[in-house]
């Protein structure tokens, strides 16, 4: 095989210089015969193809492999081209690579040995610097079905599951799936692959790798624990489709995990699930313990509820799903408006969703009630959409609703769309049985209907009177007697059939009714259905029974012709009749209970909705809404009596960093990450009635083991959310505030280790530290301070302390904080800093799914390279009626919160007159979190004083606004920063700055040329110039015409990368960072500095 | 997840096939076929139908269905998500999804389908992204190409695929940037015979059209945004703060883009513009009826009425209508049974009226219900919910962009029952 092909390719090598021209003529020629289309062409325009594909012209080539697409479009065979087409795989032209990928995709399976031919493209492919290239090259590789290259494939999988790329890690395991049904034997393998990458923190990989999980190994539940927390807060960022996996993939897990939510529900637990909740009543008596959601639990339930709002149906309907089977039943009803919203869309949606709210309206009328006018049925609805909106509505229709339902029915009843006009008739069937007021109403309205002119009206209305008749039969004779008057107009069999068994049912009701219409079936006998005839028979024989004077002769006549019928049902039943009812020596000890097997009574028919017992499914699924099971349909556990150990879904953080390979001291105890999570989940509970926003900052799950750093976070987004500052959430402060205060005596144990060359207690430190002088502890100090800013409580100790700090930060803090600052970037939580509810344009929530923990690792923070000595006003003296303020960045970290800006505040008194009390004012009007200064209590004339304060503007340039007060007065004054005080300096290797510099890429770079004026071309002034405009590190460069500058933004921690490429005259600044609003300011920025000339 | 996907027109031709994983023989398409026969209209196929081996999910659209084989469990509006989000894109790239243009690029359509899943798992959806993969064909683009031999094809990852913006491209320039914003709402309503609101509920989307360079950060807020109780956002929308301050904050996709839809339920009150007062009745001898229609205004908030048509579907033994109509035109379809009375502007001063006598089949018997009546109207800068957008900001970027606002309101599903 390899050797022929190798021939052929020497051919084509000779012959593509000659054929080039010819078929570039042919070509012209071609598309007349390929619209016409023929049969007979198809040899011969293959021919042409195979030519065109051998010629040394791209542009025929790729013609060639449209056309052929184009066959393989319509389902015409083009296999035979294969060796063809092969050879070009390792086009050069991306299109024609493509389509030749296409082919190959199509008829590898058919063709292996050729296929093998490509295998080594791939190979070669998987190693390109381009990641889409790479991404591509196992895509196909992995789609060629062929069991020779599993083991390629196996080790091109294993390899692209630890790419840089993420895209190229969610290629890996799309093509986990690939492998496995192509080589189900290598499931272990996967497996282990699947694990590694259910540990990935990309948004993008999570959904492709939870489907494969679904796929190979669905009931290794043990694979998510770890993740769970992770894939719960990741959900919100992951792309749609991966969204719909994951949740169904949660809500099996939920069900294996938590205890039932749904123990004090009365309504509910009608269902299979009787026995279980008896059982588990007893336990709780005896335990007595009420019930107490898993935070987990509660956890899946917060992170679901916002997607709720997604534009994808089929995301609503997995939330919707997972709230039915894991939700508490008060906390039910939010998806109710979600469901009825996607009524609106696509005639297919509504089908499923329908579907669905009918199994759900079944077990709750109270969901769906108060939206019942939005099932009413258009003329111009689709029959099956009618059919399980009527549903519906019979399902919700009780009491209160009956009559509003019955008269809407009563417009369906008339339609012109037969079927559903007879659906409609079962469902007031249906009305009338279960709402036993309104049986009289239904059964008359029912009985006018018998004179509709349509039959198949007519017929149902029949099947339904005589079911409700059963029910209730001596009060209805007339209706019977009515119906048999009708009875020569019927013509629909099933409906004459059922009239005949209701005259033969209640004969004692019509004595002189029922002989004279079976007189009447007498006549028409033979020219009956079967099923019209086994009727007549019954009602012969019952007749016979109870009225045998009359009767007697008409039902002989009746069995004789019976007993020679076509069908041998009836001839079968003919007899069996004849020998039960007709005393003679043969017939046994049967026949003298007749009687009493004939007119036995009998049952009423029970009338129940067909989604009655659909719920067995899982909402949402295939088999739900085929009603049977489908290939491949996971069963959603029973809830467990008792929970499982819900310690397995804690992380440690431990294991990142040391990937990193990160420095030491980043290490956090494994102990007290237990009892921080310990100490957490009790807080939920107050935590989950006012849905406060807290939990959300935790988007990586591994921070739990910060405890420290996750405090702060915690905190400082409470304040946040500041828009509704309720008194629970004080109280939930102060819970914090105590267990920080309990983690403290670990955290002072550390700080001695961080050596910060206090060698007593760490009172000494505290003093210099802060001026909570009140506060014993002072490595909380920052984060208790932060937290502060609206509890009352904290608010006394702030007044409380007195000393007026000229500059508060110490060298020794500045250490300290350096350290803490550290720890952040060495954790992925640095990079996940919270979310934000204030007004800030700011990229940060939609950063948070993508993490860069694993390089975070080489950032350093550095101090300042440049800290300008301009300050600029904040208040002039004359407004501020002799006290004035000027403000300027210290560009240092800043000491009162991680994600704060420091300023430098000098507050001068010019008027004649001490000035009492200068404070800030409590209420600030933007949203910024500020951390504000110690009152200075009074201020001489002629004085001046310095103090400093902290604002978090959350990377916005917005402006700060706040009020400067004095005893008497009030000044509204605003700091508004410049966006390159925004940023932190850090450092790192030349070679760190360009591996983070390729990851930010694309939409997070943002670059411009300028023309440099020749007295800043030298690097000294570029340097300058940038690090006066922004607060960046310088990062050593080994080439000299390339400057590089690097930096994170205070609030969320994004890396900002700067680097000038001098080509003398000109300039290009680029900036990568993801926070591209941030990116084109400092852009703009940079470019007025380096084009202007001077200092 | 997806095996295979079949187009097939409503000939029951079947013109396109594409498989992603292994190949499946279209005799499966047989039951959908035998489904499709038994359904008589096309709208009523089931969209889910099981065969011995497989199941079918199909959508029906622009005449043509989208049937899809699946082969294990899988949610099936998933599936159904994901077709129409490919009839989209068709749209997208061709300016209309017909068979005759899908025929016609089939190339294109076939690289998309290849882009957007992989081994029957979405891969990218988002149209930016495509875009960025493959190129829409343009007239000057597939000259040029024919030409030059370039390619339709992207060489490198798309910028939207690693980002957690997916939807927007970057490198984004105009010359003019601007921003626009339509506010359309459809009434959706069902009126009985003696004019009675049945049922009301109203059904709103903004429509963007965001032309601006960079990457801007726009937020959108409402004079009134309590009216919206049930929202559903594009993926840019930051659900948190609309959580909590309720404006609508987002960085936008490049073009045009649905960026929120509403609803407002049926426990509110809504306004009817119009009233209709008719008299259509069919007499039991003579296979003859009377049809007398009137529209009037009711509550217009002072703006007028466009655009007005009323629509019936006639019984079927109606054979023809002889009406007189005193505004507007008329026009009675035999075959298909629709009577459409395209009024156009409503005069308050002297209301519309169609008036005039059907002819039935002689000897059938007379229809036993009266059509229902189907309102199709515009009023031009109005929200009738009285929706009013406050403000647009933007941050992140320097220049001053052109804003507006428009604001329509439309007859949705506006049936008057008879």
């Amino acid at each position: 095989m390899l050797g022929m092909s190798a021939n052929s390719v020497s051919y084509n090598e000779q012959s593509s210089v000659e054929s080039g021209v010819d078929a570039a003529q042919e070509n012209s020629s071609i598309p007349a015969s390929s619209s016409g289309g023929l049969f007979s062409a198809d040899y011969k325009k293959n021919e042409d193809l195979k030519e065109m594909l051998e010629s040394s012209k791209e542009s025929l080539k790729l013609e060639a492999m449209k056309r052929i697409v184009g066959l393989i479009a319509k389902g015409k065979n083009a296999s035979e081209l294969f060796p063809a087409v092969v050879k070009n795989v390792a086009s050069k032209n991306i299109e024609l690579k493509k389509l030749v990928y296409v082919y190959l995709v199509r008829y590898a399976e058919e063709q292996q040995d050729l296929a093998l031919l490509s295998i080594s493209t791939f190979q070669r492919a998987l190693k390109d610097p381009n990641q889409l290239i790479r991404a591509s090259a196992l895509r196909v590789l992995s789609s060629i079905r062929v069991p020779i290259i599993v083991p390629i494939m196996m080790l091109s999988i294993k390899e692209a599951s630890t790419d840089l790329s993420p895209y190229v890690r969610k290629t890996a395991a799309h093509a986990i799936q690939k492998l496995y049904s192509l080589d189900p034997d290598q499931k272990e393998h996967l497996i282990e692959v699947i694990e590694k990458l259910l540990k990935d923190k990309s948004t993008l990989v999570a959904g492709s790798v939870v489907m494969a999980f679904e796929e190979v190994c669905p009931d290794r539940i043990d694979l998510i624990h770890k993740n769970y927390r992770k894939l719960c807060n990741l959900l919100v960022d992951v792309e749609e489709w991966g969204q719909v996996v994951i949740i169904h993939m949660l809500t099996r897990y939920a069900r294996t995990q938590f205890v039932s939510p749904w123990r004090e529900d009365a309504v509910f637990d009608e269902n299979s699930e009787k026995a279980f909740y008896d059982s588990e009543e007893e336990r709780r008596v005896e335990q007595s313990k009420p019930y107490i959601m898993d935070p987990d639990h509660r956890l899946l339930l917060r992170n679901t509820k916002p997607l709720l709002q997604s534009r994808n149906t089929a995301v609503v309907m997995a939330v919707s799903q997972l709230y039915w089977h894991l939700a508490p039943t008060h906390e039910l009803s939010i998806i109710t408006k979600s469901l009825v919203r996607l009524l609106r869309s696509h005639r297919e949606v509504q089908y499923i969703v329908l579907q669905n709210i009918a199994t759900m309206s079944i077990q709750r009328k109270g969901m769906f009630e108060p939206f019942m006018k939005s099932f009413y049925v258009r003329s111009t609805d689709a029959t099956h959409i009618k059919t399980l909106k009527l549903e519906i509505l019979t399902n919700l229709a009780n009491e209160a609703n009956i009559s509003t339902i019955l008269r809407e029915f009563q417009t369906y009843v008339k339609s012109q769309d037969k079927a559903f006009a007879a659906a409609t008739i079962q469902a007031i069937g249906r009305c009338a049985t279960n709402i036993s007021e309104v049986t009289d109403t239904c059964l008359n309205g029912l009985v006018l209907l018998l004179s509709n002119r349509d039959e198949t009206v007519v017929a149902e209305s029949v099947v339904v009177i005589k079911k409700l008749l059963q029910t209730q039969p001596s009060q209805h004779s007339d209706i019977i007697k009515h119906m048999a008057k009708l009875f020569d107009n019927i013509t629909v069999s099933m409906a004459r059939a059922s009239i005949l068994w209701l005259m033969g049912e209640y004969c004692e009701h019509v004595p002189k009714i029922a002989p004279d219409v079976l007189r009447k079936m007498a006549k028409t006998f033979t020219s009956e259905e079967d099923i019209v005839k086994l009727q007549t028979v019954n009602l012969a024989a019952k007749l016979y029974l109870t009225n045998s004077k009359q009767t007697k002769l008409l039902t002989q006549y009746i069995l004789n012709l019976g007993k020679y019928d076509q069908s041998y049902d009836i001839r079968d039943r003919t007899r069996f009749i004849r020998q039960l009812i007709v005393p003679n020596e043969k017939s046994g000890a049967l026949s003298k209970y007749a009687r009493r097997i004939l007119m036995a009574p009998k049952p009423a028919p029970v009338l129940q909705s067909a989604f009655k017992d659909r719920d067995r499914f899982q909402l949402g699924t295939l088999s739900h809404s085929l009603n049977s099971q489908a290939n491949g349909y996971l069963e959603l556990s029973d809830w467990p009596a008792v929970a499982p150990d819900q310690s397995v879904r804690i992380v440690e953080v431990v294991e990142p960093v040391k990937e990193a390979g990160a420095p030491v001291f980043g290490k956090s105890k494994p102990g007290k990450s237990d009892e921080k999570f310990y100490s957490d989940s009790e807080e939920e509970e107050e935590e989950e009635e006012e849905g406060s926003s807290s939990e959300d900052s935790s988007s990586s799950s591994s921070e739990e083991s910060e405890s420290e750093s996750e405090s702060e976070e915690n905190s400082d987004d409470s304040n946040k959310s500041s828009s509704s500052q309720s008194d629970s959430e004080k109280k939930k402060k102060t819970l914090k505030n105590k267990k920080l205060q309990q983690q403290k005596p670990d955290s002072k144990d550390r700080k001695q280790k961080n050596g910060s060359a206090v060698k007593g207690e760490s009172r000494s430190e505290s003093e210099s530290a802060s001026e909570s002088s009140s506060s014993e502890s002072s490595s909380e100090s920052g984060s208790e301070l932060d937290s502060d800013s609206d509890s009352g409580t904290d608010q006394k100790k702030n007044t409380r302390s007195k000393p007026v700090q000229s500059k508060p930060v110490t060298t020794q803090v500045e250490k300290k904080e350096v350290s803490l600052l550290d720890l952040d970037d060495f954790s992925p939580a640095a990079v996940t800093t919270p979310k934000s509810s204030i007004l800030s344009p700011s990229l940060l929530s939609d950063l948070q799914g993508l993490s860069i923990s694993p390089t975070a690792s080489a950032l350093q923070a550095s101090s300042p390279v440049f800290v300008p000595e301009t300050s600029r006003e904040l208040l002039h003296r004359m407004t501020g009626k002799g006290l004035s303020a000027q403000y300027r960045f210290t560009r240092q970290p800043c000491i009162y919160g991680n994600s704060m800006v420091s300023l430098q505040l000098t507050l001068s008194n010019s008027s004649d007159q001490a000035l009492e009390n200068i404070h800030i004012s409590e209420k600030s009007s933007t949203g910024q979190n500020i951390h504000r200064f110690n009152a200075i209590e009074r201020l001489e004339p002629q004085a001046s004083v310095t103090v400093s304060m902290g604002v978090d503007f959350n990377d916005s340039t917005q402006a700060a606004n706040f009020q400067l007060c004095t005893k008497e007065d009030e000044f509204s004054v605003s700091i508004q920063p410049a966006v390159g005080e925004l940023l932190l300096p850090i450092t790192m290797s030349e070679a760190d700055f360009t591996k983070e510099q390729s990851k930010l890429v694309g939409m997070n770079e943002s670059s411009a040329t300028i023309t440099m004026t020749p007295e800043n071309v030298s690097s000294q002034s570029v340097n300058r110039k940038v690090v006066s405009v922004a607060n960046l590190g310088v990062i050593p460069s080994s080439q000299e015409n390339i400057h590089r500058f690097a930096g994170k933004t205070v609030s969320s921690g994004c890396l900002v990368l700067v680097s000038v490429a001098l080509k003398d005259p000109d300039a290009v600044i680029t900036i990568n960072t993801e926070n591209t609003v941030m990116a084109s300011m400092l852009l703009r920025q940079f470019k007025t500095a380096l084009t202007n000339s001077g200092p | 997840m997806i095996h295979s996907l079949f187009l097939i027109n409503n000939a029951g031709d079947l013109f396109l096939e594409k498989h992603w994983k292994s190949v499946i023989s279209r005799s499966v398409c047989d039951y959908f076929f035998e489904a499709r026969e038994k359904a008589v209209e096309p709208d009523n196929v089931p969209p889910v139908i099981r065969t011995p081996h497989h199941y079918l999910i199909n959508i029906y659209r622009e005449k043509i269905f989208f049937v899809s084989v699946i082969q294990t469990e899988v949610p099936p509006l998933f599936v159904i998500e994901f077709l129409h989000r490919v009839a989209e894109t068709f749209q997208d790239y061709f300016g209309e999804c017909s068979e005759s243009t899908i025929k016609d690029n089939v190339v294109i359509v076939y690289e998309l389908l290849e882009e957007m899943l992989d081994n029957g798992f979405p891969l990218a959806t988002e149209s930016n992204i495509l875009k960025e993969l493959i190129r829409p064909p343009t007239i000057l683009r597939s000259m040029v190409n024919t030409i030059t031999g370039s390619s339709n094809v992207g060489e490198t990852l798309p910028t939207g695929q690693l980002s957690t913006i997916p939807w927007r491209r970057a490198g984004v320039k105009y010359t003019n940037n601007e921003a626009y914003f339509d506010v359309v709402e459809e009434i959706d309503a069902i009126l009985d015979k003696s004019g009675t609101t049945v049922f009301a509920e109203i059904q709103g989307v903004i429509d963007a059209c965001v032309k601006l360079s960079g990457m801007p950060d726009l937020t959108l807020s409402f004079m009134n945004p309590r009216l919206l109780d049930d929202v559903s956002f594009h993926p840019c929308v930051r659900y948190k703060r609309w959580e909590s301050e309720r404006v609508i904050s987002f960085v936008p996709p490049d073009g045009n883009f649905q960026l929120m839809s509403y609803h407002i339920s049926a426990q509110n009150l809504v306004a009817i513009p119009v009233y209709v007062k008719q008299n259509i009745s069919f007499f039991e001898t003579g296979s003859s009826g009377r049809l007398d229609i009137t529209v009037g205004p009711k509550q217009t908030m002072g703006k007028t009425v466009e655009g007005l048509v009323v629509t019936v579907h006639m019984p079927k033994v109606v054979l023809s209508a002889n009406l007189n109509a005193t505004q507007g035109t008329y026009n009675y379809d035999p075959v298909t049974k629709i009577l459409v009375w395209d009024i156009g502007k409503l005069n308050p001063q002297k209301l519309p009226n169609l008036k005039g006598s059907l002819s039935l089949q002689s000897g059938a018997p007379k229809p036993e219900e009266n059509p229902s009546l189907n309102i199709d109207l515009k009023i031009q800068q109005l929200a009738i919910s009285g929706l009013k957008v406050n403000r647009l900001d933007m941050y992140g970027e320097k220049y001053k962009p052109f804003k507006g606002v428009k604001y329509v309101t439309k007859a949705g599903k506006f049936q008057v029952r008879t």
